[in-house]
């Protein structure tokens, strides 16, 4: 507990130091990296506690995106405090419409229907006229927070944005964290493991499930309304399923039982990224096969790695941590 | 007459043109244990499917207490007072003992799906836990993975999990298959006391278990009832003898 | 719309609808057999076309290119299954779903490296180009009449093999219940092996035959995947029939959808599958159980 107490407390700092110890360029690349954070954390709600390997939370992200891009009045600013909340109502609209179609079915169905409808927002922005179409649409001005005028935060300024993103960055966490230990964490981690006996204790395996497939697409909102105001582009790309697959890769490097862990994921995904971009055309390639090798290789993620880099203290699987805790309890 | 805590009444189920259970009616009273027994094949597990919701009937009704469960999901069913037991254990093999139990007790708290909070932070759901645990005596192992627990614990559990949901009625499929005879024994024990304030509805194989616990039996073959009432009385019914014990007695 | 339009029409969609099931096809035996969802399935499909645009540019023979282009997918498929699939067998979805897609990545840089990104076109053979002239402002090309029977007669071979042949027997028992065909101790491995192949080949096929119908470009696969999917989910995993049924009806909803809801005709097919979903869960010719 002390332990990954100070990890958390040094991240941190290290976090809040960042933009006043690097160039700008990497600042922004380092909003980039929190967002796709942000985005695998929220996948993972699905993915890892609920066991609902979903295809469409791209088209969350992307959704979002969108409807700031919709929103934004021309070349001037939008307002944060009216259009994030929009967007991420849109977002968890639609995962509450495909959630409750998809989630009539099972395992590779599942799969496939979200796949299926994640690629229906897709078409719908990349064949009709919406935004730009299939070109995309600019979002020109970054969102501010604007009292009476007064522009209180300029997402315009790319430390500002760091910030304002590592903030939600860490209010995802917590949330994350606290559903997680909650008595419906436990419900939804108990459907994933054996539906049949969940739903004869009394749970309602399908409502819980949905509630989190939404909570984890409105999360994924939040991080696609960021990423558009970042890249000052939206297009229907940001909604493919290449997406989703790339944040599922995210989640399992970082491992999927863990709040933190997909964020991990994310910055070794996206820091891997960036060097076999500078280095070789073939980056996709060398991308593939580092897949195909932790899939087979490693089955539960590269974080079984860290024990055999940083010592044991990851070993534990029974936490008896936390049974001590809860015997101290009774 | 102590009153009917589950009531079904004419209940049908075929699979295509193959008929499980036809015309199948049974009450189970709140103080008894109600016996199920037949030969393989009988619609004994199809009737248990039926109660609790996992398969629905295609004619008939089923009560709990006042309510006309017929239609319910089995959570609903769950919800309104049932609980089950499986053939095949199916507890959550990584959780603890204590989780497992937790869980059960959760889902019959006034909030069970909570999103604030820890959930190890209610005091009723951890005294309903810690409770059940110790009836169905398992204290010394709460901190256990359920995967560790030997076979006969593992059932000890399941009823743990069931008694922790706090049920009016509980249904319980084949509790003693595949178990040793001093295992046997404590589970025999255990499902005795589960009736007090409750009903319990058993499907078992082990006819002198049976025969120990049943307060009422219910012979089924092909689907049908053929004989209902006290033991003593159904273990005399001459179709009964024919179509099932008969069986056991040998060339006599 | 005249009789003659709508004949048209009509053909189109049917045409359209038996590729899908060439492709679909492939999928829904892989995934009823082997147990695996394969989202590289799609690649294989594009695969299919730029080695029909490759090799009949070098040879000048669609013919030479349509057998080579199956054979090279098989024997790929075969290799593949030896190396990647089979260590897949048991493991959860998401292993499934990853693999596959550190496959289509491979597979797409391969591609660029071998074919570039550039859109193709490919000349269907010689005494198949023209058209029949309906009338007089409306002609129909022989090549996508000769598809249909083409497809019809492929779908007709895949029926015969499944139905009559021990292999089929085998392939339809490992659909129903895979867990008995192995307690039967049928040798899985090699059945495994060859269905898979099987699926590519007939992915890549799809890819062949519709290539001097439509352009080769490099994201035709991921089109033709999305659609086998909805395929599969309209008629029901591992069932063929079911793949038919929905690969057809896929053609009618999209090709009438163009014509008479031309504004929204891209979301139809989505409609639809969530219309089958609320009405059958598991697919028009589903079973209850996954």
């Amino acid at each position: 507990m002390t332990r990954s107490w100070l990890i958390a407390v040094v991240l941190f700092a290290a976090a809040v130091a960042l933009p006043f110890a690097v160039p700008t360029y990497y600042v922004q690349f380092a909003s980039k990296a929190l967002i796709m954070g942000m985005l695998a954390m929220a996948l993972n709600l699905a993915v890892g506690h609920g066991g609902l390997v979903s295809l469409c939370h791209a088209a969350f992200f992307g959704l979002a995106g969108y409807v700031l891009a919709l929103l934004s009045p021309g070349y001037d600013p939008a307002s944060l405090l009216t259009t994030l909340p929009l967007a991420v109502l849109a977002s968890a609209f639609a995962a509450l419409v495909i959630g409750a179609l998809a989630l009539r079915t099972r395992g590779v169905y599942f799969i496939m229907v979200t796949l299926a409808f994640g690629e229906m927002l897709f078409f719908l922005f990349h064949d009709t006229s919406i935004a730009g179409g299939s070109d995309g649409a600019y979002v020109n001005a970054k969102p501010e927070i604007a009292i009476a005028g007064r522009q209180l935060l300029d997402l315009g300024s790319p430390t500002v944005f760091y910030f304002v993103v590592l903030a939600f960055l860490i209010a995802t966490v917590a949330l994350l964290t606290m559903i997680v230990r909650s008595p419906f964490g436990h419900a939804l981690a108990a459907a994933r493991d054996n539906e049949r006996r969940a739903r004869s204790l009394g749970f309602p395996i399908f409502q819980i499930r949905l509630i989190a497939f939404v909570v984890s697409g409105a999360i994924a909102g939040v991080a696609g309304y960021f990423a558009a105001a970042q890249f000052g582009f939206v297009a229907p790309q940001m909604l493919g399923w290449h997406l989703s697959a790339t944040v599922l890769v995210m989640v399992l490097i970082g491992g999927l039982r863990s709040v933190t862990g997909p964020l991990v994921g994310a910055l070794v995904l996206i820091g891997l990224e960036e060097l076999l971009k500078a280095t070789t055309d073939y980056w996709k390639l060398i991308e593939g096969i580092i897949v195909i090798v932790i899939v087979l290789a490693m089955p539960n993620g590269v974080r079984q790695l860290w024990p055999l880099i940083f010592g044991t203290s990851e070993k534990r699987e029974t936490k008896p941590a936390t049974v001590a805790a809860e015997a101290r309890h009774v | 007459m102590s009153d009917v805590a589950l009531r079904a009444q004419g209940l049908q189920k075929h699979f295509g043109g193959l008929k499980a259970v036809s015309d199948v009616s049974i009450d189970v009273h709140v103080g008894e244990i109600h016996a199920v027994i037949g030969p393989n094949g009988a619609g004994k597990s199809t009737l248990i499917n039926l109660l609790s919701g996992e398969l629905f009937v295609n004619g008939g009704a089923i009560m709990l207490g006042d309510t006309d469960i017929t239609r319910l999901a089995p959570d609903r069913r769950a919800r309104n007072g049932l609980g089950r037991a499986y053939q095949k254990t199916t507890i959550f093999p990584k959780f603890t003992v204590h989780e497992n139990v937790r869980l059960a007790a959760q889902a019959r708290s006034p909030a069970p799906l909570r999103m604030f909070g820890h959930v190890r932070n209610n005091a009723a759901v951890h005294e309903r836990t810690a409770q059940a645990i110790d009836r169905a005596g398992l204290s010394v192992r709460t901190w256990i993975t359920a995967e560790q627990l030997s076979h006969g614990e593992q059932r000890q559990l399941e009823i743990a999990m069931v008694l922790a949901t706090d049920p009016r009625i509980i249904l319980l499929d084949e509790p003693l298959a595949g178990m040793g005879q001093s295992e046997a024994r404590g589970i025999i024990d255990l499902i005795a006391s589960l009736k007090v304030g409750r009903a319990v509805l058993i499907v078992e194989h082990d006819m002198d278990a049976v025969f120990e616990l049943a307060d009422k039996l219910t012979v089924m073959h092909d689907g049908q009832v053929i004989a209902s009432g006290l033991p003593q009385d159904v273990r005399m019914h001459p179709a009964v003898r024919t179509a099932y014990l008969g069986d056991h007695g040998g060339g006599s | 719309m005249d009789l003659v339009t709508f004949g048209v029409q009509l053909l189109n969609a049917i045409q359209y609808g038996m590729v899908l099931f060439l492709v679909a096809s492939g999928l829904t035996l892989v995934f009823g057999i082997l147990g695996v969802i394969n989202l590289a399935h799609g690649a294989f499909y594009m695969l299919g076309a730029y080695l029909a645009y490759w090799i009949a540019a070098y040879t000048g023979s669609f013919w030479i290119a349509m057998v080579a282009g199956v054979a090279i997918a098989f024997v790929v498929g075969l290799l593949l299954e030896n190396v990647f699939i089979r260590r897949l067998y048991g493991r959860d979805h998401l292993a499934q779903v990853l693999l596959s897609f550190g496959l289509i990545l491979v597979i797409d840089e391969f591609r660029e490296i071998a074919f570039g990104k550039d859109v193709h076109s490919v000349a269907p053979p010689a005494w198949l180009a023209g058209s029949f002239q309906l009338t007089d402002n409306l002609s129909y090309p022989v090549y996508r009449l000769a598809i249909c029977g083409f497809c019809l007669i492929v779908a007709a071979l895949i029926f015969l093999v499944i139905t009559r042949t021990k292999i089929g027997m085998i392939v339809r028992a490992g659909a129903e219940n895979r867990e008995m065909t192995r307690v039967l101790g049928i040798k899985f491995d090699v059945v495994n092996r060859y269905v898979f192949a099987v699926g590519i080949a007939l992915a890549a096929l799809g890819g062949i035959v519709i290539a001097p119908i439509s352009t080769v470009f490099p994201g035709m696969g991921d089109g033709m995947l999305i659609l086998s999917f909805v395929v599969v989910v309209l008629g029901g995993i591992g069932s063929v029939a079911g793949a038919a049924v929905g690969a057809l009806l896929i053609g009618l909803t999209d090709t009438f959808g163009k014509v008479f809801f031309p504004s929204v005709s891209s979301i139809l097919i989505y409609v639809l599958m969530a219309a089958v979903l609320l009405w059958r869960p598991n697919g028009i010719l589903g079973r209850r159980e996954v």
